[in-house]
């Protein structure tokens, strides 16, 4: 079968067509997993590593991407929780060629209710990646991980660690309390900005409410598939709460959201504003304007249809070729063969702008 | 140009509007704080009963959270879509170079003016519609091409 081949080829570290011709990327997610809630002890006050070991705490629940289903890892990566950076250095860093990796820490402090044990693993967290990852590796960038529950509290973390240069990005997870333009998350967007720091929204989290607009869903697949509507209330709520009129060099990155979806959302979202726009005075342009000149989309995983053309269709309906940022999603699995983490049949410019100049860009790389 | 007497200034008071047929066209005379407006009653978007609409003032923000509401009066939605209009200019607001309903030029005149004027022309670009003018009245005409 095609896909064992491509497989084993993986495990063998064959690269793809595109690393193979030369071109160097920039993965704009990479994984680095917290193996456990003991790695982030040696990081924390002997009260919290207490607390955590007295009340039988093992760290926040992540059932939005359960061990041990079958996306969370592919089959010749370690599983994320064993995930090294020899083990990144090896596969992608080296095995690809990367010029950058970004690294995306999934931890979700954010569905901690004790909002000061959320804040303190953060922190801990935020140190174990830069004495593990960014000081060691040149090429590794990070995301800071906040504790977005009390915005408070993130900017606290933003102001204590937004300054090391590895960190390109706050991340928050893309289900949330409430919707990410809400003014009671504008301050850490002002703290992003005044520290240079982008936005990584990334698929899943846990924070209580539901992963659906219209309630709990049954099945793992329901709710996998059904985050590209989490995704995109959020892409609504961040341009019609005017957070880009309030922080016009926010940056934004949507991280595993697919994006063939968006084209008809920013019809949709710029039809409706042309009799709506006085519900929201603040949006100078259309809005799917902010949208464009805001917010990117890590490539994997691909909502791809079904031939290479229609690919390319989509594309063009997003009306810029500068919204796509490659990515792997490792070691999470997300696509069968090398060949398939990039697709073969873009033209050159718009594959040279995806895979590197488009996140070169807006990380300011 | 063809003009039309199709009212009475007193008969729109401020913040009122008549729409009256003339000439094959349906058209909206609104009065603004004394000043006359005509505009066709006809969205550019898809072709809604604009002069209906309701009537409200512009609403602009500097950042969220902020509400300047000035020029009450002035801006026109239309009844199907919401679309918002500039009674003065007929421009919309969300794209004012290519969204815009059709203006008219619309004034005051004597009856006195308009008879003379009818009399001199034998055959008249003044057609007044329903409006049996006498010398002594003021009325609004509307010029349309």
């Amino acid at each position: 079968m095609d896909n064992e081949d491509g497989l084993a080829n993986y495990a063998l570290g064959t690269s793809p067509d595109f690393v193979q011709a030369g071109l160097k990327a920039i993965d704009c997610d990479i994984h680095n997993e917290v193996p456990s809630l003991q790695t982030l002890f040696p990081y924390m006050s002997d009260f919290w590593c207490d607390y955590c070991s007295h009340s039988g705490f093992r760290g926040p629940e992540a059932n939005d991407y359960p061990r041990g289903a079958p996306l969370t890892t592919h089959p010749d990566a370690k599983p994320p929780w064993d995930i090294d950076l020899a083990h990144i250095r090896e596969q992608l860093l080296d095995g690809w060629n990367l010029e950058y990796g970004i690294l995306n820490c999934a931890y979700r402090v954010q569905s901690i209710h004790n909002p000061d044990l959320g804040a303190a693993i953060a922190q801990a967290i935020n140190d174990w990646q830069i004495e593990h990852w960014l000081d060691p590796e040149p090429r590794l960038r990070a995301s800071l991980v906040i504790p977005s529950q009390i915005p408070e509290l993130a900017v606290r973390e933003i102001e204590r660690v937004g300054e090391h240069p590895g960190f390109v990005q706050a991340i928050l997870p893309v289900r949330s309390r409430t919707p990410y333009g809400n003014r009671i998350h504008h301050p850490i967007y002002e703290a992003a900005v005044r520290h240079n720091l982008a936005i990584g929204i990334h698929y899943g989290g846990a924070p209580g409410n539901q992963p659906s607009p219209t309630g709990w869903p049954s099945t793992y697949l329901e709710e996998y598939s059904g985050m590209t509507q989490v995704f995109q209330a959020q892409v609504i709520s961040l341009v019609a709460e005017g957070v880009f009129d309030q922080f016009p060099e926010l940056r934004v990155v949507l991280i595993e959201s697919g994006f063939t979806w968006l084209p008809a959302v920013m019809w949709r979202i710029d039809k409706e504003w042309r009799g709506l726009r006085n519900n929201t005075p603040w949006l100078k342009r259309p809005p799917s304007e902010y949208i464009r000149k805001h917010i990117r989309f890590t490539l994997q995983p691909i909502d791809a249809p079904p031939t290479p053309k229609q690919l390319l269709q989509i594309i063009g309906q997003l009306e810029s070729d500068e919204m796509l940022m490659f990515s792997t999603d490792y070691p999470h699995w997300q696509f069968d063969t090398p060949n398939d983490a990039f697709p073969t049949t873009l033209p050159g410019a718009l594959a040279r702008k995806i895979l590197s100049e488009n996140a070169r860009a807006f990380y300011q790389l | 140009m063809a003009k039309y007497v199709v009212a009475t200034p007193d008969e729109i008071p401020p913040g009122e509007r008549k729409v009256v047929d003339i000439g094959g066209r349906s058209i909206g005379i609104f009065n603004i704080d004394g000043e006359f407006f005509a505009i066709r009653n006809s969205c550019p978007h898809q072709g809604g009963p604009l002069c209906k609409g309701r009537v409200t003032g512009f609403l602009e923000s500097s950042v969220p959270g902020t509400y300047t509401y000035t020029r009450k009066g002035e801006i026109l939605r239309c009844p199907w879509h919401s679309w918002e209009f500039d009674i003065k200019t007929g421009q919309s607001w969300w794209n004012p170079a290519q969204r815009r309903v059709r203006k008219y030029d619309v004034h005051v005149e004597s009856g006195k003016d308009i008879d003379a004027s009818n009399s001199e022309r034998e055959k008249g670009p003044y057609i007044a519609d329903t409006f049996p003018v006498t010398v002594e009245q003021q009325y609004l005409v509307v010029e349309v091409e």
